[in-house]
């Protein structure tokens, strides 16, 4: 009895570590989506290490120009900051109300995530204005490169992010909260806090580790 | 019959992903992952203007300070835990965190020694002849 038991479950269990596992088969469209989108999102990070380990290298090359402490305004970049920290708080409450199905709710939050990822952009396309019309351009210093780069990747990212936004807004009012809509709104909710995570990166090592020394 | 036991895998849950939880706890982790959040970053911008502490920790305290609060954004934002149901999403956040270590960290160590691993510019040039 015991024989046929363990030959029966041979192809389960090749070690006879006495474990059966019953396969639950395939996992579900969900679950398959939002990790394929955190690996994208993992290779994204890893794009953006490369651009800090170019500012990092190149942070004291300044060609006569300008250094960090000289450019930098440590007051926009607090408001910034917590622009960015409340718009992935009300980013949650979104993706929490399209959980449970509250157009309201949902509305509201991505509303306010939208308006709050707006002030970041108006704030950091104010400063690279200032620093272009000042001569500081991208051009002027290997620092300046570095820095335009890194920081306007980001920016660049968080505008695609405001595009993505209100494409969610209108696939909500236009076809509900269907499946493959609310697997959308994860993916966008997932890089939305992604963004936030690089920003605490650069606001540490270009901005407060840059005025600071 | 013998010692097998059965055991039912369940699935895992996709990252960005809570476990069961009621709408009010669900609110509750995001204002407490926004509150430590809020503290950690009031914490940084003080750390950077003040004359306090020791100058030379404040880069240190800075990178720890940012290390703590992309911690916070991954357990409170993305709900990364340890439980069995996260673990290929853990997975590839460590492996994503290596190949990020091996590119900042390999490049800043092969830059900072790359001058004194030259020879100097005069022994240069008559070789370039």
């Amino acid at each position: 009895m015991a024989m046929t038991a363990t030959a029966g479950h041979a192809h389960a269990d090749p070690h006879h570590i006495g474990v059966v596992i019953e396969h639950p088969g395939p996992a579900p469209k969900r679950i398959v989506t939002a990790y394929g989108f955190w690996v994208f999102l993992l290779s994204d990070i890893v794009m953006f290490s490369c651009f800090f380990a170019a500012y990092a290298v190149l942070v004291d090359q300044t060609a006569g120009g300008p250094k960090g402490a000289e450019i930098f305004e440590q007051r926009n970049v607090a408001i910034e900051t917590v622009c960015l920290l409340l718009s992935s708080f009300t980013c949650g409450m979104a993706s929490i109300a399209a959980d449970v199905r509250n157009r309201f709710w949902f509305y509201l939050g991505m509303t306010v995530t939208c308006v709050l990822g707006l002030i970041f952009l108006a704030i950091e396309f104010k400063e690279f204005a200032d620093l272009i019309a000042r001569g500081y351009g991208p051009s002027r210093s290997a620092f300046l490169t570095a820095f335009f780069s890194l920081v306007g990747c980001h920016g660049l990212h968080v505008s695609a992010g405001v595009l993505w936004l209100l494409t969610m807004m209108a696939q909500v009012f236009a076809k509900g909260f269907r499946a493959d809509v609310l697997r959308r709104m994860m993916c966008f909710a997932l890089f939305w806090h992604a963004l936030d995570i690089i920003w605490v990166g650069v606001f540490s090592v270009v901005y407060l580790l840059g005025s600071g020394v | 019959m013998s010692d097998q036991t059965h055991t039912h895998v369940e699935h895992d849950i996709a990252p960005g992903d809570e476990e069961q939880h009621s709408v009010g706890e669900r609110i509750l982790g995001y204002v407490v992952g926004l509150g430590l959040a809020l503290l950690l970053t009031a914490t940084s911008f003080f750390i950077a203007g003040t004359d306090l502490v020791w100058q030379p920790s404040i880069p240190v305290a800075l990178i720890v300070l940012a290390i703590a609060q992309m911690g916070v954004h991954l357990v409170f934002f993305l709900h990364i835990t340890t439980g069995p149901d996260n673990t290929n999403n853990v997975l590839a956040l460590a492996f994503g965190l290596l190949v990020v270590f091996l590119v900042v960290g390999g490049t800043v160590w092969i830059m900072a020694h790359l001058n004194q691993n030259m020879p100097p510019m005069d022994q240069i040039m008559p070789m370039r002849r």
